[in-house]
């Protein structure tokens, strides 16, 4: 009997062997290599040496460390939980109250953005910000003068970029959670008298109030991760000034050779990761008991 | 009949409103549709304008000479062949290794069924990104680095988890009675998954397989790290090579070549929702 049980699971082995190896290798590997001088080349490339908790010190009087961990908040809040988030809501919302074909086209346009390979999407954000780009061309025509987004502000220039790429996200997950709402509750509120923001607060926000909770752990979680589009955008300057923790454990690890500093940093990555992703787990738990 | 007649005069007010309040609706989304379409222009235009610069310019005349001066092996064809191989491959691993873990999740109850489930389900979460520089040391101890193969493998693993999840869930709707005609002929589980299930799934099959395709072609930061020669680079990281090293940019080439590169992206995604997939988790594994 125990046999059978055994061969049964038989077909779970390749996945299992390939998340231990290729994913739960490199997590564990992140905490012992954080441990570690490891060098990118040299010496400390092959054979490194246990330094105990000096990466941990380092970081911690490390003046870039705070500064990338405020940046990082701030493109997280600034381009996921604020913009991503309303803006999709926002545009479900008028969606429904939209005639059919433009809300259909509307959509389109939205995803285009979003389908795109995130290298091309990088290179079109960079374009539309640059000193002779498109943006500058626009408030030109307005009258006024020419600005360095990307000198002088090169992190809100990567919010509204990150808010075009990723918006399509949370529209389509709100597109889905209003659809669940039942258009009778709403119509019989507009019947009792209920205005349209009337309705809104009290009625479609507390309907979809799990589906608002799990898209802004998801956003979240997909918004720390964010590279491609700093890196090609910015690549965190100028002087650091939007050097995210992601940039800032690539560069550590890859331009300045040192992986040790550079898993440490992507310890913290993981260690914050893991609370958004214990969060959302606990949230898909409660919603489906 | 006095019902009728309070009612009877609010209809047309409240028809009137109705028609305003969708024309106001229509007016905002056509304006923020203009704003997502915007930056696309560039792209658009910069590809047939011999003269292409980061400005948005309507081209004096419209060229075709900067897909013509791409259509080069070491420009574009082999990179977008690795693009591909990278894709397949890792499709192929994660759907193969996802189906096989799906049957015994779906089919049997296991005392560990739940943890597990949530266990991946958190593996999917954790951002990619943060693993990157122990995913190198791993590498370089494994001399995997530079491989194609060690590449597929790796990003087949990152797409797994959220894999064995649609895949379970689209396996769950496959009624186990139909399996059980098998089971009374003498076939094994693996028999009735392959000859049973698997045929009533198809659907649901290429939308997991497209889903892996589409994030493996554009994935950007895993090859970056871990593929460095040209004759292995796929197209997401070839592409650097329209910058010189003097600052200099083939804006046209770069756009032409671009617009090359989101075709295949393009067409999967329209196939993918015409096949009924749902794309919102797909987010969930970018990073």
């Amino acid at each position: 009997m125990r046999l059978r049980q055994t061969v049964r699971l038989l077909p779970l082995l390749p996945a299992v062997a390939l998340l231990l190896v290729f994913l739960g290798g490199p997590i564990l590997w992140a905490f012992y290599g954080s441990f570690t001088d490891a060098g990118l080349t040299g010496a400390s490339a092959r054979n490194p040496e246990w330094i105990g908790l000096d990466n941990y010190a380092t970081l911690l009087t490390d003046p870039q460390f705070p500064h990338s961990l405020w940046l990082t908040f701030l493109f997280v809040l600034g381009s996921a939980v604020i913009g991503q988030n309303c803006l999709g809501l926002a545009l479900a919302l008028v969606m429904q109250r939209a005639n059919r074909v433009v809300a259909a086209i509307v959509g389109t346009c939205v995803v285009a953005a979003w389908v795109l390979p995130e290298i091309v999407a990088a290179f079109i954000a960079y374009a539309f910000f640059f000193r002779d780009g498109m943006l500058n061309q626009l408030t030109g025509l307005a009258g006024l003068p020419v600005v360095d987004w990307l000198y002088e502000y090169p992190m809100l220039a990567l919010v509204f970029a990150n808010i075009w790429r990723g918006t399509a996200f949370s529209m389509m997950n709100y597109q889905a959670a209003l659809n669940d709402v039942p258009p009778e509750i709403t119509e019989s509120a507009t019947i009792d008298g209920a205005g349209g923001i009337q309705r809104l607060r009290f009625i479609t926000l507390p309907m979809i109030k799990s589906s608002i909770a799990t898209n802004l752990m998801l956003i979240t979680l997909l918004t720390l991760g964010t590279f491609t589009l700093i890196y090609v955008v910015t690549s965190g300057g100028p002087l650091n000034a939007s050097t995210t923790l992601p940039i800032m454990a690539y560069e550590q690890a890859f331009q300045y050779g040192d992986i040790g500093y550079g898993t440490a940093i992507a310890v913290v990555m993981l260690l914050i990761g893991a609370v958004f992703s214990i969060a959302y787990i606990r949230m898909l738990r409660e919603r489906k008991d | 009949m006095a019902a009728v007649a309070t009612a009877a005069p609010a209809t047309p007010a409240r028809g009137a409103g109705k028609t305003r309040s969708a024309r106001t609706a229509n007016i905002v989304l056509v304006l923020l549709a203009a704003c997502f379409l915007l930056p696309l222009s560039w792209l658009l235009a910069a590809s047939v304008n011999a003269d292409a610069t980061y400005e948005l310019a309507v081209p004096t005349t419209l060229t075709l000479e900067n897909f013509a001066a791409i259509m080069t092996a070491q420009q574009t064809f082999i990179p977008l062949l690795n693009s591909f191989i990278l894709a397949v491959g890792s499709a192929l691993v994660t759907v193969t290794a996802a189906v096989l873990a799906a049957y015994p999740l779906s089919r049997y109850q296991m005392r560990f069924k739940r943890p597990f489930m949530y266990t991946i389900l958190f593996g999917t979460c954790l951002p990619i990104t943060a693993i990157m520089v122990p995913v190198y040391s791993l590498f370089v101890q494994l001399n995997l680095l530079d491989s194609l193969a060690g590449t597929i493998f790796f990003m087949g693993a990152t797409f797994l988890p959220i894999a064995i999840w649609m895949t379970k869930n689209f396996m769950d709707s496959v009624p186990v009675s139909l399996e059980e005609a098998a089971w009374i002929d003498g076939a094994s589980s693996m028999k009735a998954l392959f000859y049973v299930v698997l045929p009533l799934m198809r659907p649901g099959l290429a939308v997991v397989f497209i889903f892996v395709f589409l994030e493996a072609w554009g994935n950007f930061f895993v090859p970056f790290i871990l593929l460095f020669s040209p004759d292995s680079q796929p197209a997401a990281v070839s592409i650097f090579r329209f910058f010189d090293e003097y600052g200099g940019v083939a804006y046209g080439e770069l756009a032409a070549f671009s617009i090359l590169y989101s075709l295949p992206v393009i067409v999967l995604y329209i196939v993918s929702r015409a096949l009924g997939g749902s794309f919102a988790l797909s987010g969930a594994m970018k990073g």
